[in-house]
């Protein structure tokens, strides 16, 4: 009844099912046949496949399995789909899919690898090719690295082909035809004579039938909803309150529960919650861990009541203030270990002992996630299944963790992927599921929905880690000469893969992701990533290692230009060695009307490029320096990302990412005290507003491969940004947030 | 205690101390209001009251005097207010998680303030926080709702 075809691009075959009343279109695994769950009814040893179409007597359904976390991407698989196939994307269902290790994420891995993103030799995209295998013995269903839009691009498309073409075939056998003399068009085969057979129709007995294998993508120019502006389809449920995000499930007789942790690495050493237990609402006051949770009528309840716990905690025996962290990170600098040098061009210590070198310092704080909806678990415990509804990035992990925690096989675990209301890589994490698994396990058959306060949020996030850099370098009036960046920063990687599975061995390339890959020609160049050790946990945080190495080496280029006497953009420009890049800075100059960094006095313009994700990204801001402080004018971003499937959408994330990377650049930073962070809510942690956000207007190119846009947008903002201050005022802002040593208007 | 949401009133039993927007949200399970910070710090809970705008996460239900509006009492998806109608065309929402609250925050200054400028905008909605940015188009869906609300 399973049926494959023979589409081994990129190690996946494409395939078809029959499922009750329909057919299934969608990727095998390699190798081994995996459980299926929409075949749950098929006998043992039946081999199947993951959906990415079905089809029945009710309707197209397309199935997008990246996790949607507000960058429309659910929204972008569906229409990749839909497009080979011919269905109005807005008229079929879109699912999330259930979790499954077939739709493992090709992409996710490459960042890490020890080749420039702009580097498309052969040896570069063998070891490339060479990840497909890791990440797929893995089983990675991961939403992150800007990589849904790579791994879909294929993949997605054909399957929409193939599932046409054997709709086609199903159709011609039917009336005694030929596949080729018949057409499709908006969800129906089309007859030489002109009559529709509609999908819907022919879904049984494409189940029947071999799947057509031998299929061509269209070309880009026949494209009818890729590329165009679409109406996205969330877009009237989020703009009416409707649409419906984890924290908006509500299931009959549901209780809800919060909960207040020690610090991480803490133990708790005492907890009297007389009082609690006391309070109206409260149903139960359980310990889950190193964590006090109460379960109440509503979370009103269960927050206040959670106020009334005396908890005391013993600490972890790591550095817990933030001066001991800034000291070990100085530390790791002037001891000098090398954790990873990939780049490390000519000699820079000679080039450097030859002249005069310019030198900075740069420090990044800690910076939260702080996804506007708080982290939250609806979940219900039964003896023999446990039921999850929560957003999430990595739906495989909380799986097998969920199964570990509790006991059960993991096809008793069921997990509903909720739309998410953001995320900026929060929901890497599964500290918040799995605490409210641990708090519904203790009612079993009751459904719990766990959600944070806001205070919980901030003080328990894994942030992006605070990090040092120094520079070195040399200029003159032909351009950069010698350029020497040292980063010192605790793993990311380490960091995370400890918590989630086992921490890698060997370098962590992240260190210095967005430093070390840049595509500039500078005869003694070298980067070197300088591992701290890990004092509070630290997390991906949209960008990952550029968001700080892109403020990092954008400000340290500004400030060899402008020692030479060089124009910055022209000096980008002149230094970059990828043609896709160049191709970024001169659009940017020409959408920004740059006419130098100088505007009248106390105006000024800053420029930086950074390369994330392989995404050439560069970026233009105009400040004045005002009585109130400095205001940010206007903004500008270009960025390469090879083909633009939903412009609307790519233009919202790049302008987005932008004044992310702003808004946090003026204001926000976490300061540890006794390991929890001062910041508590945001007051504290203003990030941009409205009054503060400039004008923008972005621009996007298609010279390069086809990348996402989550990401590239955020590191060029802060350098900048820093770069325009100085320009304006002749200072040098070398550590975020920047309110830390001015005032914005 | 009696409250009146989006026209119709309510029998609720609960505790005049709870701010209205659990009340909302866990009693009478109108979700389309959020919560984001619980301090008045991110607007995400914004509904009105009387026509004003009010940050229902601080509003106590003892305190509640007039009858609340919700962004599903503004306008639904078959019946749209202008101002929903404007978010649409934008293409204002990315995570979407802020835009009740910035709906609501921009229907009720439309109210007091038919032809707002960017600085009237800014004023008035720098209260609600987005965290994904949509900034520029927020200030776009404003301006564009102004114009549907006078040729109206
Ligand atoms: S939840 Fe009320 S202002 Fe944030
Ligand atoms: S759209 Fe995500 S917080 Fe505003």
């Amino acid at each position: 009844m399973s049926r494959a075809g023979r589409i081994a691009r990129r190690g996946f075959l494409i395939g078809s099912a029959a499922v009750l009343g329909g057919v299934a279109f969608g990727a095998w695994r390699y190798g081994r046949p995996l459980p299926d769950p929409f075949m749950g009814d098929l006998p043992q040893g039946q081999s199947a496949l993951n959906p990415y179409v079905l089809i029945d007597g009710e309707g197209v359904t397309l199935i997008a399995p990246r996790a949607d976390k507000g960058q429309g991407s659910r929204w972008m698989q569906a229409a990749l789909i839909a497009e080979e196939l011919d269905v109005d994307p807005a008229t079929a269902r879109i699912e999330a899919g259930p979790v499954s290790a077939a739709y493992y994420n090709t992409s996710v891995l490459g960042e890490s690898l020890p080749f420039r993103p702009t580097d498309r030799g052969w040896l570069a995209e063998a070891a490339r090719g060479a990840v497909d295998v890791p990440s797929r013995l893995l089983g990675f269903q991961i939403t992150g690295g800007s990589s849904s839009a790579p791994d879909s691009f294929e993949k997605l498309r054909l399957a929409g082909a193939v599932a046409r073409e054997t709709l086609k075939q199903a159709a011609a056998l039917r009336e005694g035809l030929d596949r080729k003399d018949l057409s499709t068009a908006d969800g129906a085969v089309i007859l030489p004579d002109g009559r529709a057979i509609p999908y819907t129709q022919l879904a049984t007995e494409a189940a029947q039938i071999d799947p057509i294998d031998q299929v061509v993508l269209r070309d880009k120019s026949q494209w009818r909803w890729l590329g165009r502006k679409m109406r996205r389809g969330d877009i009237v449920a989020k703009s009416t309150g409707t649409q419906v995000y984890g924290a908006d499930l509500r299931l009959p007789d549901m209780l809800y529960a919060s909960v207040r942790a020690v610090p991480q690495g803490g133990r708790i050493t005492s907890l009297d919650s007389a009082d609690a237990e006391q309070m109206r609402g409260v149903r139960r006051v359980l310990q889950i861990g190193e964590a006090v949770a109460v379960i109440a009528e509503t979370s009103w309840h269960a927050m206040q009541a959670l106020q009334a716990v005396d908890l005391q905690w013993a600490a972890p025996d790591t550095a817990g203030n933030q001066d001991q962290i800034w000291d070990s990170l100085t530390q790791a600098l002037d001891q000098g270990d090398v954790d990873s040098r990939l780049r490390n061009d000519g000699d820079v210590e000679a080039a450097l002992a030859d002249g005069q070198p310019v030198t900075a310092e740069y420090r990044v704080p800690f910076l939260a996630h702080a996804p506007l909806e708080p982290m939250n678990a609806t979940v219900r415990v039964d003896a023999d299944r446990c039921e999850i509804w929560t957003g999430t990035q990595v739906p495989d992990f909380v799986v097998s963790h969920v199964a570990d925690l509790t006991g059960l096989p993991q096809d008793a675990i069921t997990l509903h992927n909720q739309m998410m209301g953001g995320s900026f890589g929060r929901r890497l994490e599964l500290d918040f599921i799995m605490q409210a698994v641990r708090i519904a396990a203790e009612m079993p058959g009751q459904p719990i929905q766990m959600i944070w306060s806001r205070a919980e949020d901030f003080t328990h996030d894994q942030p992006r880690p605070a990090q040092i850099a120094r520079g070195r370098g040399l200029a003159d009036k032909t351009g950069i000469r010698a350029l020497d960046l040292a980063v010192a920063s605790p793993s990311v990687t380490a960091s995370w893969f400890g918590r989630v599975w086992m921490a890698p061995p060997g370098p962590d390339n992240t260190i210095t992701a967005g430093a070390w890959d840049q595509p500039f020609a500078i005869p003694d160049y070298r980067v070197t990533g300088h591992r701290a050790a890990e004092t509070v946990p630290v997390s991906s945080w949209r960008s990952v290692g550029a968001s700080a190495n892109g403020f990092f080496h954008g400000s340290f280029m500004d400030e060899l230009f402008d020692a030479a006497g060089i124009d910055p953009l022209q000096g980008l420009i002149d230094a970059c060695d990828d043609r896709v890049s160049r191709l970024v800075l001169e659009e940017l100059r020409e959408l920004s009307g740059w006419t130098g960094r100088d505007l009248r006095p106390g105006r000024g313009r800053g420029v930086a490029f950074c390369l994330s994700f392989g995404v050439p990204c560069a970026e233009v801001v105009e400040v004045t320096e005002t009585p109130q402080g400095i205001r940010l004018d206007r903004a500008f971003a270009v960025a390469d990302i090879g083909t633009v499937l939903d412009p609307v959408n790519a233009e919202a994330q790049l302008s987005g990412g932008m004044l992310f990377g702003l808004g946090h650049a003026m204001n926000c930073e976490l300061t540890y005290r006794d390991h929890m962070p001062q910041q508590t809510n945001y007051h504290a942690y203003q990030a941009m507003r409205l009054y503060q956000a400039p004008q923008v207007q972005v621009r996007l190119l298609e010279n390069g491969p086809v990348r996402g846009l989550g990401e590239p947008g955020v590191p060029p903002a802060a350098p900048a940004l820093a770069n325009a201050i100085h320009a304006a005022t002749g200072m040098r802002v070398r550590e975020l947030p920047m309110t830390r040593q001015l005032r914005f208007a | 205690m009696q409250v009146t949401v989006n026209g119709q009133t309510h029998d609720i039993d609960a505790d005049p101390q709870m701010p209205l927007l659990w009340a909302l949200r866990e009693v009478l399970n109108l979700t389309g209001t959020k919560y984001g910070c619980g301090i008045a710090q991110c607007g995400a809970c914004t509904v009105h009251v009387d026509g004003m705008a009010v940050r229902s996460c601080q509003l106590r239900l003892g305190d509640l005097n007039g009858e609340v509006t919700t962004i599903e009492g503004l306008g639904q998806p078959q019946a749209l207010h202008a101002v929903q109608a404007a978010w649409i065309d934008h293409q204002v929402a990315q995570c979407g998680y802020c835009q009740s609250g910035q709906v609501m925050s921009a229907a009720a200054l439309l109210m007091l303030n038919a032809s707002p400028t960017d600085q009237d905008i800014d004023r008035a909605m720098s209260g609600n926080l987005c965290r994904c940015a949509t900034y520029p188009r927020i200030r776009a869906a404003v301006h564009d709702a102004a114009r549907r609300l006078a040729g109206s």
